[in-house]
């Protein structure tokens, strides 16, 4: 039962093969028998299984949507009213929201029953997890290896069967480099598809929140539920509901499928090329046409996007002073000593840094210079992607350059951390949907994912050309070691 | 431009984070990293060229000036570090 998708798992409450509590009680079990994974940071069972009771209930009197009472969990970045909220900092450690994030709302609303909260960067700013106050989430196919940041312990719990499917959220590749490196699917809608309310800003005008799951199949579902128009967001875009499950028997004969050259360039490893190019091939075997693309300035996005998220994210994390909430320092001489101290406590290294970088970039004589001129790349970048979509109907290409890294790899060095994400930030600069798919195996026997990236609002075409390729290969339905019996 | 040790501890002020002398010139190091890979935007050609400051342009939405429901103060306030009668206390500020 814990195999099965959450399209399955719907039909299956539906039919009463099973009852929301019994897969409510399963899970919870299942996070308990994989605690070594350090996915999960906050349980409650009594939260859970009276969410479970409700489903049932509804199930009961025929007034159940094809997700109520399958099961969910929540990366750590959506503020929740009954589990702690914490970013994976000690800022926020034990903080109790007063209300659910709109993403949670929504699933609730649509009868799935969370099961607790999951492990990430801190303030999601990361790639390997490694980054979180409360320690590293190992990858389920190689538990020396790092699941991916900053969504990690979205990746991994969906990787090892713990829960169908774990929300996440994408800044300049959060949520399509840990599907990667954890092998399960993963998506990021366009900018603004997603309310951004109640998840906690990292960088404003990048941050879009998106599901992992086994399948594509599965994140088209839980569109249908958790996307949206949202008035409490003011970026959130105004666009009537859609039915994200409408082209998942897309005819993929003749569909444009551009690869672009910069992704195939130095830094790519061969073992990810290999499983890449044979995805390529697959899709040529299903009709599609490859249709060689340019994208001159994609290398760009990594400076860019290192002066763009800083800034945005010294301006977000500023209201983390010891005052209202968070961490406040034991021990101070006045105000500005107190908020000093409690910041110095409480944030980890990693926003230490993009703090610095942020207030630097944004301060006096220097903002032209580096915010203004880092928005006109960025506009440079998206302009390229609009000319590529003119020829073609998809993008493709690796998520990352290489497979999974161990920890402690590239800790030390913040700059080859950075690189991790050449091929995902391009995407999240322009604001365009993007996925991940499981498409193969590198070295050490560690996943690899194929990267799809869509024009804006086209994220039903993205969904359906990557569920036509699940039905053509089983990559996705690969469980990994450590997901135990 | 190489930051120097005065400006790390500069702008830690301005964002209001100690630092320690050690912390500082671990800093330094990392961020003149991070800066030499930013270096690489000033070399583009940017002329003519509006600033991207959200994905999909256009304005800001504005709402209906009308008053919503409120959230609970309690539920608020309890995440406070300190507090009485239902305010926030913080060390004095004016003498």
């Amino acid at each position: 039962m814990f195999k099965k998708s959450v399209a399955e798992l719907g039909r299956a409450l539906i039919a009463r093969e099973v009852s929301a509590v019994e897969l409510a009680q399963l899970f919870l079990e299942r996070i308990e028998s994989h605690k070594d994974l350090n996915a999960f940071l906050d349980v409650r069972p009594e939260v859970t299984l009276a969410q479970a009771r409700a489903a049932d209930a509804r199930i009961a009197k025929g007034d159940a949507t094809p997700l109520t009472g399958v099961p969910v969990a929540h990366k750590d970045i959506f503020v929740t009213r009954d589990f702690h909220s914490t970013a994976s900092s000690r800022i926020l450690k034990g903080y109790m929201s007063p209300f659910d994030a709109t993403v949670v709302e929504r699933l609730a609303d649509a009868g799935m029953v969370a099961l607790g909260k999951l492990n990430c960067d801190e303030f999601a700013m990361g790639s390997s997890n490694e980054n979180s106050y409360y320690g590293n989430v190992l990858n389920p196919w190689d538990k020396s290896a790092v699941p991916g940041g900053s969504s990690g312990g979205s990746a991994a719990a969906v990787a090892a069967r713990i829960t169908p499917a774990a929300t996440a959220t994408d800044t300049g590749g959060s949520i399509r480099e840990p599907a990667a490196f954890s092998g399960v699917t993963g998506i990021k809608p366009t900018y603004g598809r997603a309310s951004r309310w109640g998840m906690i800003a990292f960088a404003s005008s990048l941050d879009q929140a998106g599901i992992m799951t086994r399948s594509a199949e599965d994140a088209a579902l839980i569109f249908n539920a958790m996307l949206g128009f949202d008035p409490k967001d003011s970026t959130s875009v105004e666009r009537p509901q859609e039915d994200y499950t409408r082209s998942l028997d897309l005819d993929i004969k003749g569909l444009r499928i551009g690869v672009p050259k910069e992704f195939f360039g130095e830094g790519l490893q061969a073992d990810v090329e290999k499983a890449v190019r044979a995805a390529l091939a697959e899709y040529v075997k299903l009709g599609a046409r490859l249709v060689d693309i340019s994208l001159p300035n994609a290398a760009l996005g990594i400076p860019v996007y290192y002066v763009i998220a800083p800034a945005e994210c010294s301006s977000n994390l500023s209201r983390f002073d010891g005052v209202r909430y968070g961490h406040r320092a034991a021990h101070y001489t006045d105000l500005i000593d107190m908020m000093k101290k409690s910041r110095s406590e409480g944030f980890g290294p990693e926003p230490k840094r993009r703090i610095l970088i942020g207030t630097y970039v944004l301060s006096h004589g220097y903002y032209d210079a580096y915010y203004i001129q880092a928005q006109k790349v960025r506009r440079i970048i998206a302009d390229e992607f609009q000319r590529a979509f003119r020829e073609c109907d998809l993008i493709a290409g690796p998520v990352t350059t290489s497979v999974a890294f161990g920890f402690g790899e590239k800790a030390a060095d913040p700059v080859a951390m950075y690189l991790s994400d050449l091929y995902t930030i391009p995407g999240s600069l322009a604001g365009i949907p993007g996925m991940s798919i499981p498409c193969g195996f590198g070295a050490k026997n560690r996943p690899v994912g194929l990267q799809l990236m869509a024009n804006y609002f086209d994220e039903a075409r993205l969904l359906g050309a990557a569920h036509r390729y699940q039905q053509a290969t089983d990559w996705h339905l690969r469980v990994p070691p450590a997901a135990k019996e | 431009m190489a930051l120097t040790l005065s400006d790390v501890k500069r702008i830690a002020h301005l964002a209001r984070i100690e630092v320690t002398d050690a912390e500082a010139g671990q800093a330094l190091g990392q961020l003149n990293d991070i800066f030499k890979l930013i270096e690489r935007l000033q070399s583009v050609d940017t002329s003519g060229i509006e600033p991207m400051s959200h994905p999909l342009g256009g304005s800001q939405r504005m709402r209906k000036d009308a008053t919503g429901s409120t959230e609970n103060r309690e539920a608020n306030m309890r995440n406070a570090p300190a507090q009485q009668d239902g305010l926030y206390l913080v060390p004095k500020v004016i003498e």
